[in-house]
């Protein structure tokens, strides 16, 4: 009999199979693993390798194989708490039952609506899911809704688009409805792409279902029977799960034809994207679909009208989707009790960046950004001072310290010039240089251009070019304008939302820290320390031992000196400003500026 | 026709409703200038020259896709949109190899009338070029990437036009790449040479192999005796590479100017048309009369043979062996032609001045000692060796081709040139020879349409015979299905594989594609020009040819003889249509 189920998840690190394996081994050779189940996430919401024992919520975070081998030992085996084993000599601080996380740390300003079934459920088992009320929803709208109510509702809750856009999902709905067709489409954009970020994995890794009930009622709304689930070939666990939840649903009768017996049929496929971030954008997946090359096409036709296979489709993002369930079971004005007027209900984040508490969290809209940085990301890491937040990934923006008290929705993040986006938040401290972070997103986007149209493929090329020119001191003032102009031209040109929104990480950096760049191409100076080409290494004499440590540390023998006569020296010419020589120095004679 | 109310600069006025805003615009007689755009295929919005300023919008809208409402105000020259019209411009300048005084189509060039147009006067923006590739490994065609814009028309002439898919967009942003798939050469995959995406192209990324060196290296070299001869449908297009309007008929003009470049005998392919006439008709004639394969399928268009042997080798059996009209001749030059002559046959230098960049491949194809044909001049480089010679081809006298013992060719050797022309010219003599009596009627309007399928029946001693003209190789995808199924309701067909047939061929004279001018008004054009010389010439039937005859009674026997057989006819083989080669 299942007594206690350990929550092993995995982060980013090497030693993480051996973790899991080390558990298996040790379970059953305690006899446990009857008793025990485990249940593996391929990364946890805290991006380091953590587990949580049910039902008594105990949680313990930085697992590593001996650590593992005693949790079984000693608290599954002898009821002792590990904390309580006193020869371990743990710092207390790595562990922590998830009641103190609730009540001061991480989870207490969030709302899990969304996420409330991740990490919690067997993801490969259906009764699980459907214990946790997964498939009641698509049960209520067949029995006793129309599609059209439906549609109301979800217009009523006034669900906007998660995947970035922020589009009314009901009005979305109520067009492709409208359309008189036999064939429509519903296509769930599961091609999550912005760098770091990483919360439509973690819900088709944690609740499957929650996705494919949402695309049924979908289908039901509109008059679809057809779905496709277009995920990111890069994201295989959750590939697998949405197999073994489309197999497990359909042998149920809950997916295919007839189901539930309310002479309703719709089926799902999945169809995997090939890594390319631009078949995000629904124009681009729509034909990547097809079997075309993965470019977006002009809108309209929109897909609602005119989609897949020239049928009207519906593109919901997997957040979107995820809501959908709790709206219909819940009704529209629960899920208005949560947010703001303009964006109700919650918003699933991938915090990160130069924050002490990384991780995926699920606030309501209108919590404001300083308590997501302050209370629930504990703030910088090393007390740095906070710089900036962004927003939006590749196509968003920054948003500045004065702007921290803003209500986290929609509307208000696009009035500070950046976008919800799909919900990556990278917080950035004084250490960080806002030209080299546009740079960094413009050298994202340069690469993941389809080349379709010429403002974006050639256009920000050209800026990442000049951008480059910056932080390696060629820039001049002329140059930052010819940025702008050629910068707001990408944005009204371009063909898709991708190049449109391309320009912004510039755009957004150079509006809110025009000093900072002017300061790289008046006085050649980078103040984060972080363009290479800006940095000076000076030894300071005064402060030099004559030890020569510096010189032998440097790789291509820039420095010179006597040792014990003379201070060493750092012929600027040679120096390819590695920092070898600062790391070296005990006596921090080196100066970097 | 439904019209609507807009305001396009300032101006209130009606246009026709479902026009985009380009169209609506040119109907007004605004050009918008673009690149990207086919006025045959679906717009893809993708350069972004063509983007106008709407009232109350953000961002510029590309006026290829965006359909005028009522009601709707544009700004077609704005100061925004020009800024942005000159900026992507710019762009795509800073990324292409701008040799234009050493590029083929320099003074022809869409890229190059634009940075006029648009008042370009500096290399705005300086970087990075994409990595370029060069293939000039197949006979016909050269493509390199360095000059290309990523326009897309090729891929789209190709795809929607060909219905081949040989040309595609690699790799994605800046990397992106126009070429076969794999990057391989043209040779080495399903490509049929046929050059319809050379004259789609705006810029020199696409071009023929050219061979005007190794011509005039002939005609400088005493020992040779440099023959030239010409396609039909070359003189309704080679005047357009002077200026001349589309369709002007240049015949003797042209004759003229050969002579003057020094060709030792200037000789009408038509000729040669004539002479497949004859053996083509004795083949389908014998087909009939033995119960053999049918339908036959004509064999001139070296594009099509192509796609056969590379794609519908199954059908080998279905398509005649004669060879194309310019390779007999050929054949017949360097054998009897030389005998009679004098002329020593490794001394005779045949150059074929043809519609076509597939030709260039063709005369590769040795059946006998000697290549039937050593070059092939396309219709543009012909038009660039009068100017070498400084020739004012408008400006030139007319003159006859040589007269000497192939002199004459019949009005059904001239339709050759255009789709439906061999049918009509073989039609001429085979039913005449069947009925054993003259033809009641000499044109077939049927086979004159300007479609990609046309069908004509013929009454033959009280048996209906259905006979097809195709155009394309898209076209000719359902017609060679119903074959391949054995459900053709045709005894002869007709294939072409450029639309609307040589006159429309990949060697043709190239116009700007993405103006109103339609490929059908082209064809039309053209096609005028090579009716009008049907017409207006006394033998309009092949077997009336007297200059045929004779090689018949002097050399070749009758049509289908072991010498014709051995000179005029080929055989096809089926090849690889992907080439991979694996390190």
């Amino acid at each position: 009999m299942l007594e206690q189920r350990i929550h092993l998840a995995l982060g980013a690190q090497s030693n993480q199979e051996a973790v899991l394996h080390q558990l298996h081994a040790t379970l059953k050779k305690n006899r446990l693993d009857d008793r025990i189940q485990v249940y593996c996430h391929t990364l946890n919401d805290l991006q380091k390798p953590a587990c949580g024992i049910y039902p008594e919520r105990i949680f313990y975070e930085n697992i590593n194989e001996n650590l593992m081998r005693l949790l079984v030992e000693v608290q599954l085996l002898n009821k002792t708490p590990l904390e309580q084993f006193q020869q371990l000599k743990l710092d207390q601080s790595l562990i922590e039952r998830f009641d103190q996380w609730d009540k001061d740390r991480f989870f207490y300003k969030q709302t899990r609506i969304v996420l409330k079934n991740a990490g919690k459920i067997n993801p490969e088992d259906i009764q699980e899911a459907i214990a946790m009320d997964a498939y009641q929803a698509l049960s209520k709208a067949l029995t006793s809704m129309t599609p059209q109510d439906v549609l109301d509702e979800i217009t009523l809750s006034g669900l906007r688009g998660r995947g970035g856009g922020g589009f009314p999902t009901g009005r979305k709905w109520q067009v492709a409805h409208d359309q008189v067709n036999d064939v429509k489409y519903v296509i769930c954009n599961a091609d999550e792409g912005d760098p770091g970020a990483f919360m439509d994995r973690s819900l088709l890794e944690g609740d499957p279902h929650a996705i494919l009930e949402a695309m049924m009622i979908a289908g039901y709304a509109i008059g679809s029977k057809h779905g496709f689930i277009y995920v990111r070939a890069e994201y295989p666990v959750a590939v697998k799960r949405l197999e073994i939840a489309i197999r497990q649903a359909e042998n149920m009768g809950l997916l295919g034809n007839n189901i539930l017996n309310l002479g309703f049929d719709f089926s799902i496929e999945i169809r995997l994207g090939a890594g390319a971030f631009v078949c995000g954008e629904e124009t681009a997946l729509i034909a990547s679909i097809e079997g075309q090359r993965g470019t977006p096409n002009p809108k309209p036709p929109y897909p609602s009208v005119q989609g897949l296979w020239g049928k009207p489709t519906i593109i919901n993002n997997v957040e979107t989707l995820a809501n959908i369930p709790q709206i219909l079971l819940k009704g529209q004005k629960w899920f208005r009790t949560m947010g703001t007027a303009s964006s109700p209900g919650t918003k699933v984040f991938a915090l990160g960046g130069k924050i002490k508490q990384t991780g995926l969290i699920e606030v309501e809209m209108g919590l404001s950004l300083r308590e997501v940085i302050y209370d629930i990301g504990q703030g910088c890491e090393h007390n740095k001072k906070f710089k900036a937040m962004q927003t939006g990934g590749p196509s968003g923006g920054c948003i500045t310290a004065e702007d921290l008290d803003t209500a986290l929705g929609f509307d208000e993040l696009i009035q500070l010039g950046s976008m919800m986006g799909s919900g990556g938040m990278i917080v950035l401290d004084e250490d960080n240089c806002m030209v080299d972070v546009a740079r960094f997103y413009l050298d994202f986007i340069v690469e993941e251009s389809c080349g379709k149209c010429t403002p974006c493929r050639i256009g920000t090329k050209r800026l990442l070019e000049m951008l480059n020119k910056v932080t390696q001191g060629e820039g001049t003032l002329e140059l930052l304008e010819e940025m702008e102009e050629l910068a707001q031209y990408i944005k009204t040109s371009s063909l898709c939302g991708l190049g449109q929104t391309a320009p912004n990480p510039f755009l957004s950096t150079y509006h809110h820290f025009k000093d900072e760049y002017i300061r790289h191409v008046v006085d050649k100076k980078c103040d984060a320390k972080v363009c290479k080409a800006l940095l000076e290494y000076t030894i300071q004499a005064d402060l030099c031992k004559k030890c020569g440590l510096c010189a032998r540390a440097c790789p291509t023998y820039a420095i010179s000196g006597m040792v014990g006569r003379d201070p060493f020296t750092i012929d600027p010419n040679l120096c390819i400003r590695c920092g070898a020589c600062v790391l070296t120095c005990k006596f921090d004679a080196i100066k970097r500026q | 026709m439904k019209t609507i109310k807009m305001n396009i600069n300032h101006q209130e006025v009606q246009v026709q409703a479902g026009l985009t805003i380009l169209e609506a615009c040119r109907s007004l007689g605004i050009t918008i200038p673009t690149l990207c755009h086919l006025t045959e295929c679906k717009p893809k919005g993708a350069c972004r020259i063509c983007v106008v300023e709407e009232a109350g919008k953000r961002n510029l809208i590309p006026s290829c896709v965006s359909e005028v409402t009522d009601g709707m105000k544009i700004l077609t020259h704005s100061k925004r949109s020009l800024a942005s019209r000159r900026m992507s411009l710019e762009l795509i300048l800073s990324n292409h190899r701008k040799d234009c005084l050493s590029c083929t189509r320099n003074l022809n060039c869409e890229l190059q009338t634009l940075a006029q147009t648009l008042h370009v006067r500096e290399d705005r923006f300086l970087g990075e070029k994409t990595e370029g590739r060069y293939d000039d490994l197949s006979n016909g065609l050269v493509r390199d990437t360095s000059k290309c814009i990523l326009c897309g028309r090729c891929v789209d002439a190709c795809l929607n036009i060909q219905g081949l898919g040989v040309l595609t967009l690699m790799n994605r942003g800046f990397e992106t790449r126009m070429g076969p798939v794999l990057d391989l050469s043209f040779k080495d995959v399903n490509c049929i040479e046929c050059g319809q995406c050379v004259l789609h192209c705006p810029v020199g990324a696409l071009s023929e192999k050219e061979e005007i060196h190794d011509v005039i290296n002939a005609l400088e070299d005493p020992k040779k005796f440099v023959i030239v001869q010409t396609a039909p449908a070359v003189r309704a297009s080679l005047a357009e590479e002077f200026g001349a309007p589309m369709g002007t008929r240049i015949t003797g003009k042209m004759v003229s100017a050969l002579k003057q470049i020094g060709f030792d005998r200037v000789y009408d392919t038509n000729v040669a048309a004539d002479l497949t006439i004859l053996e083509e008709g004795h083949e389908l004639l014998n087909r009939l009369e033995n119960k053999g394969v049918l339908p036959l399928i004509t064999s001139c268009s070296p594009g099509w043979i192509n796609y056969l042997e590379k794609e519908y080798a199954s059908l080998i059996p279905h398509v005649s062996s004669c060879k194309s009209p310019h390779m007999m001749f050929g054949a017949i030059l360097k054998s009897h032609y030389a005998k009679v002559k004098g002329l020593d046959p490794k001394d005779i230098v045949v150059v074929s001045i043809m519609p076509c960049t597939a030709k260039k491949g063709e005369k590769e194809r040795m059946t006998s000692e000697y290549k039937d044909v050593d070059h092939v001049l396309t219709t543009r480089e012909c038009g660039r060796l009068i100017k070498l010679y400084g020739l004012d081809l408008l400006a030139m006298q007319n003159s006859d081709f040589d007269q000497d013992m192939f002199g004459i060719s019949s009005g059904a050797g001239v339709i050759f040139g255009v789709s439906g022309g061999v049918m009509e010219a073989a039609l001429r003599t085979v039913v005449e020879i069947l009925t054993n009596m003259p033809l009641d009627r000499l044109e077939f309007k049927e086979l004159r349409l300007i479609k990609d399928v046309k069908e004509a029946e013929i009454n033959v001693n009280g048996t209906i015979v259905k006979v097809a003209a195709v155009s394309t190789m898209k076209a000719a995808q359902a017609i060679l299905k119903q074959i391949q199924e054995g459900t053709s309701p045709y005894t002869f067909i007709e294939i072409m594989a450029c639309p609307g047939g040589c006159i429309n061929g990949g060697g043709q004279s190239i116009y700007p594609r993405n103006h109103d001018l339609k490929t059908e008004d082209v064809i039309k054009l053209r096609a005028k020009a090579l009716y009008a010389e049907d017409q207006d010439n006394t033998l309009r039937t092949s077997h009336m040819n007297p200059d045929v005859l004779n090689l018949y009674r002097d050399f070749l026997g009758e049509p289908g003889s072991d010498v014709a057989h051995h000179l005029l006819h080929t055989h096809y083989s089926a090849k690889e249509a992907l080439k991979l080669e694996f390190d």
